[in-house]
């Protein structure tokens, strides 16, 4: 059986080979000419299909690696602009819906709403989800691209830029995304125990929304905190926690920072916590006022942080009051451990300045001055990074993979050639910046590269017949023993959360182990449709 | 009380329809009464509330009062009573048993659910003229009633608007640019919130809007709402092409 897939995959792999070495002179023309199809309604979409949906004969197997925003916008677009094609979402996890589920903060439901549009994206009859399924373990990308048309890569960015500074292994400093993870019940870190006991002093590096983000969850009112759908384990922890002070460091200055208006109007309007800027660092420099004419987004935020600096609120008494302070100009320079080298005890700071050409970004330059900041526990939010797979190119200084509009180049050298059939979408294709939406109109892009190299004949595997898609892909995992998660399974699993969650009256309580979830996943239900 | 529980099969076999479902209280007496925690909305028994997409994957809801609130007014569902006995559950009870009801009432019969604009009082109410242009330059007349947002007027009319957290203000996919200055001036100034929101849109020009937070009214008949053109450029947080 498993030979059947074998059998075609070379043939499609030959055809590649030629298509890759002919396409530059556009010698092939598409086989599959484009055929009306008539009366091919989707059921499940409920806005109307868009006029340019292309009909072929032949039905573009497709499969996208990575369910967040760019996996599911970028099925979405297939779904739409292919009216025949079938796409298959693969997750390394049981659970969809990458970052929306284990990045979007708790307290954040109104953004998670979207899990809704791309619901109806997996539950298409053209769709098929599988999660539970890893790339690069469970299935090559070589064997994926022989089951497929067209394999598109979205598995985001699930590392972190390093700070390069000493200390950064210490007990104590953790990556923002294991924090983050750890909050929102993703299985891989929880068994985090961040140290929220030993100071009542946490430093967060780095003025990202990430960064806000952490700072709102760790200054935040357990009460608030507990009517979202935070995990367990964390409330547990941030319950007993002793944190009463977050200091915000960032190596530039206020009209730099990375954060959005939207996050910082929301923290500085936090009952109970006082937002503090010094007023020494709002000192506008011209090139600052120059940044700020060409973005009116940082425009608003520096004058956020002056309305902040600029706030007497009550001082607090008692426990109760909680800060939240925004340093400027300071690198970190390293991580101090306590006297007995085990844990951390705070950091030390390089004052900068900022330089730049005109028309550039301005820099933080080290002034060779230092201060420290005691701590007891250090977040690194300065950055996410993509992780290599065998058998792709990888931009290793960027930790992205090269491409040119969503195709995936053979190096990163400029002017490379790029392989036939293999995009990349989202974080991985862009590097770890921008929200959900960002990711709307990244897929557009690699989804319309597509269709140009399916117009001109340069997905490679035109020339030979439908490639075996989900059926090869099912026969290889259960060769290998993997257990598949469907969406169906998934919705089991969801299913389970809320009801766990409405006992606590939160509006889901994340299961955060990968066996509960599997084995709700392979229950069979009691109740038949 | 029926439809508490839900197979997950429903679920799909709804979401495969599902969209914006109206809920008329008492029409069949399912739904009785929805409480809003959104203090500005609440809504009781004898209006007709609307509920956007409760397809299960969020607690969340957009409740909309057709006939007080005149903007998108989001907020939890805090208690729903169901049944003719009114008992009050969960909100994701709810959500549930409006999925497991739904194969007792499929779309397209009027049992509660409808999935048109014409089934409700609504349809009688004054209607303003929209044009949505495409990103293609492709325009699309229709008539939107007075107090409706542009998104929900966009996706009952089948119009490829974006509203990935559907009007809950969280997500700038639902941008239009606002092709007539006089009218854009017509238009309440937007809210902190709003701009917040804008700064991240993508394509922000000098008259863009938020589709879910533009509410029709009758000065705005007429209305000309541009989608912003793709490029292959777009804009990542904090850098956007023309400053507002
Ligand atoms: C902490 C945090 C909070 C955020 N909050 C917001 C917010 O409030 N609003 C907003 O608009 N944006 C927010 N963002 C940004 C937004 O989440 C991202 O823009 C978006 O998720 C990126 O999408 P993606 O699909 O590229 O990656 P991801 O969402 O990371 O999805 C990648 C998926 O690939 C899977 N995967 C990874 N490796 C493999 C593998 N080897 N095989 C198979 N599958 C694999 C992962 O399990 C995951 O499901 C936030 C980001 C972070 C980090
Ligand atoms: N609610 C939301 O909408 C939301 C929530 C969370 C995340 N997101 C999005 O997700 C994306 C990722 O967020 P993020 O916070 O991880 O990244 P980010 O916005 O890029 O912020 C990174 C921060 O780290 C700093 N930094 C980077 N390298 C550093 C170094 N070597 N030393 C010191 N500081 C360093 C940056 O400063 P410099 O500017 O000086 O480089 C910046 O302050 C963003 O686009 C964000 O908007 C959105
Ligand atoms: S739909 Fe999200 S802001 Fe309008």
């Amino acid at each position: 059986m498993a030979r059947t897939w074998r059998a075609r995959a070379m043939q499609v792999q030959m055809a590649r080979a030629l298509t890759t070495c002919l396409f530059g002179a556009r010698v092939f023309a598409p086989r599959n000419s484009f055929t009306a199809t008539g009366g091919e309604v989707l059921s499940w979409n409920w806005r109307s299909l868009s006029t340019s949906a292309l009909q072929h004969t032949g039905g573009l197997q497709v499969c996208v690696v990575g369910s967040g925003p760019a996996g599911f916008y970028t099925a979405e677009k297939v779904l739409k602009r292919f009216e025949r094609a079938k796409v298959d979402i693969l997750d390394r996890l049981p659970t969809p819906f990458g970052l929306v589920r284990s990045g979007v903060a708790p307290d954040h439901p109104e953004t998670k709403v979207v899990t809704n549009q791309f619901s109806r994206v997996a539950v298409s009859d053209r769709c098929s989800y599988f999660g539970n399924v890893t790339l690069g373990t469970d299935v090559s990308l070589e064997e994926l691209r022989m089951l497929y048309d067209v394999v598109v890569l979205a598995y985001g960015a699930e590392s972190d830029r390093k700070l390069g500074v000493p200390g950064e292994e210490l007990v104590g400093v953790h990556a923002a995304r294991e924090f983050v993870w750890w909050y929102n019940g993703h299985p891989d870190q929880v068994n985090l125990q961040p140290d929220l006991q030993s100071s009542d002093t946490a430093v967060v590096l780095g003025q990202g929304n990430v960064a806000l983000d952490c700072a709102r969850i760790l200054l935040r009112s357990t009460e608030e905190l507990a009517t979202t759908d935070i995990a367990e384990h964390a409330l547990v922890q941030l319950r007993e926690s002793r944190i009463r002070r977050v200091v915000l460091v960032g190596r530039r200055g206020p009209v730099q920072a990375a954060c959005t208006a939207k996050e910082l109007r929301e923290i500085m309007g936090i009952k109970g916590l006082s937002v503090k800027v010094r007023a020494c660092d709002l000192a506008l420099s011209p090139a600052d006022l120059e940044e700020m004419k060409a973005s009116r987004s940082h425009k608003r935020v520096y004058e956020l942080l002056v309305k902040a600096a600029g706030s007497k609120l009550p001082v607090h008494n008692g426990s109760g009051g909680r800060e939240l302070l925004f340093v400027f100009y300071r690198n970190p320079a390293e991580i101090l451990s306590s006297d007995d080298g085990a844990r951390v005890a705070g950091v030390k700071l390089e004052k900068t300045v900022l330089q730049g050409e005109k028309d550039k970004p301005q820099r933080a330059v080290g002034t060779g001055e230092f201060e420290e900041v005691s701590c007891g526990l250090v977040l690194k939010s300065i950055g996410y990074k993509s992780i290599p797979i065998p058998g792709l190119t990888f931009d290793h200084r960027q930790g992205l993979v090269p491409n040119s509009k969503g195709r995936v180049l053979r190096s990163v050298e400029e002017g490379s050639s790029f392989v036939a059939g293999l995009f990349v979408v989202g974080w991985l294709k862009r590097g770890p910046t921008g929200i959900i939406g960002t990711n709307l109109i990244d897929a557009d892009e690699t989804v319309e590269s597509i269709v140009e190299d399916w117009t001109s004949g340069g997905l490679g595997s035109q020339s030979s017949s439908c490639p075996p898609g989900s059926r090869g892909l099912q026969e290889l995992l259960e060769e290998r023993c993997i257990s598949i998660v469907t969406f169906d399974d998934w919705l089991k699993i969801h299913s389970a959360e809320v009801a766990l969650g409405s006992e606590k009256g939160k509006p889901q309580e994340k299961i955060i182990c990968r066996e509960e979830m599997l084995s709700i996943a392979k229950q069979v239900s009691s109740q038949t449709p | 009380m029926r439809g508490l529980r839900v197979a997950t099969g429903l679920a799909a076999r709804l979401l495969q329809h599902g969209r914006v479902a109206e809920l008329r209280t008492g029409s069949v007496g399912i739904f009785r009464s929805l409480v809003c925690n959104n203090p500005s909305a609440t809504y009781d028994s004898s209006l007709n509330s609307r509920v956007s997409d409760t397809c299960g994957f969020s607690s969340r809801v957009s409740i909309q009062g057709s006939s007080c609130a005149p903007r998108h007014e989001p907020g939890f569902v805090s208690n729903v009573s169901l049944g003719a006995s009114g008992e009050i559950v969960e909100p994701n009870k709810f959500i549930l048993s409006y999925l497991g009801s739904s194969q007792l009432f499929p779309p397209g019969r009027s049992n509660g659910f409808s999935t048109s604009a014409a089934a409700t009082p609504e349809a009688d109410a004054e209607k303003i003229s929209v044009t949505f242009v495409n990103k293609d330059g492709e325009e699309t007349e229709i008539k939107v009633p007075v107090g409706m947002s542009m998104l929900e007027a966009a996706h009952e009319n089948d119009i490829e608007l974006e509203g990935a957290c559907e009007g809950s203000l969280a997500c700038s996919t639902c941008h239009v640019i606002i092709t007539d200055e006089e009218l854009y001036n017509k238009l309440p100034e937007p809210t902190d919130e709003e701009n917040d929101m804008l700064d991240l849109a993508f394509g922000l020009t000098e008259t863009s809007r938020l589709g879910c937070q533009v509410i029709a009214k009758p000065e705005l008949d007429g209305l000309r709402l541009a989608l912003p053109a793709a490029t292959r450029n777009f804009a990542v947080d904090g850098h956007v092409p023309k400053p507002h």
